[in-house]
């Protein structure tokens, strides 16, 4: 692997409509290489409609060591969950 | 028959191109490269596929495996360009790019033929050529317009294998006969769109033109370089070795 080359992260939208979903990553030197080995990698079997790809260095992501300050607080606060409401009928991906 | 010819032609570069891209395989620089070639490779074989089962119906006799490997290499009709060695990887993007952006227009053309398998075939294979034509192509660019070193060798590859491009834009009797009767494609007019896509790409690649000199000749009449027989003997080698094998 040369020096030139830089991991990109994957992201697939298998239906119009739906979020793009991390699949995982490829090697590629620019963005139309990484976007073809995406290609060839991950939609061999129908996956999707789209393809994203991001440099691997732009993907900002929290620590671990962060996890009680970022992530505990939110535990004791169930009014903050939609759960008193009834759900529409015929609504999906909620 | 001129009808079987025509199609084996057609059959036999998709073939003979699947079997070369297919050696790539555990070879390739990069595993995501690795798999873009298998997968070109995958889609030539599901072509030849269909088209040889299509001969087998127009034969009558054979089936499309006795097609596949129980012909010898003068009863091949594959373009001379596609049984070329692989080389090294700038030799195989240059034949496969060569070879997609003809196959491109070849297909194009005859998404329109009045034979039904040949239209409907070309129509679901061009999705197919679209993509190994764009692939090529950014290589082609990332290569010629990358090092000197890389320029220097691409250039080499496109020297050596432009005597193979000669073939595509050959008409023979078999070739006059079905575009006549519009089952076939004039293989003269694509001449100008293929000028077109090769000028675009060469100056996007920094690559020059080769000028047209000695052009090689006669796959559709079963005549090939020495390199087909080893590819066959190796292609062939389980249905020779042990003929109708079953597992």
């Amino acid at each position: 692997m040369s020096e030139n080359t830089n991991v990109w992260e994957v992201f697939i939208q298998s239906k119009n409509g739906l979020a793009h979903k991390h699949v995982g990553n490829v090697h590629a030197s620019d963005k139309e290489m990484a976007l073809q080995n995406a290609r060839d990698l991950y939609t061999r079997r129908n996956e999707g409609s789209c393809i994203w790809v991001v440099k691997s260095e732009y993907i900002v992501s929290s620590e671990s060591e962060d996890g009680e300050a970022f992530f505990d607080p939110s535990n004791d606060k169930m009014y903050r969950h939609p759960t008193f409401y009834n759900m529409p009928e015929g609504a999906k991906h909620i | 028959m001129s009808l079987l010819n025509y199609t084996l032609r057609i059959a036999d570069s998709s073939l003979i191109s699947g079997q070369r891209l297919a050696e790539w395989c555990t070879n390739a620089h990069t595993l995501e490269e690795d798999i873009a070639l298998s997968n070109i490779a995958l889609d030539l074989f599901g072509q030849a596929n269909i088209l040889l089962e299509y001969a087998s119906e127009l034969d009558g006799n054979k089936t499309a495996d006795d097609f596949a490997f129980k012909r010898n290499e003068r009863e091949f009709f594959n373009l001379k360009m596609t049984e070329q060695p692989n080389g090294h990887f700038g030799d195989t993007i240059v034949k496969l790019f060569l070879f997609s952006s003809f196959n491109f227009l070849f297909y194009n053309k005859l998404s329109q033929s009045k034979n039904k398998n040949l239209s409907a075939f070309a129509f679901k294979s061009l999705k197919e050529v679209k993509y190994h034509l764009k692939h090529s192509k950014s290589w082609m660019v990332r290569l010629g317009d990358g090092t000197k070193e890389s320029n220097k060798k691409v250039q080499e590859s496109l020297n050596s294998l432009w005597e193979f491009t000669g073939e595509f834009f050959e008409m023979d009797e078999i070739d006059n006969e079905l575009n006549k009767k519009g089952i076939g494609v004039n293989n003269k007019s694509i001449k100008e769109d293929w000028n077109n896509i090769i000028n675009t790409t060469l100056l996007d690649s920094k690559l020059k033109r080769p000028e047209d000199g000695y052009m090689q000749t006669g796959s559709k009449s079963g005549l090939h370089t020495e390199h087909l027989g080893r590819l066959l003997s190796e292609m062939q080698y389980l249905q020779r070795a042990y003929p109708d094998a079953k597992w």
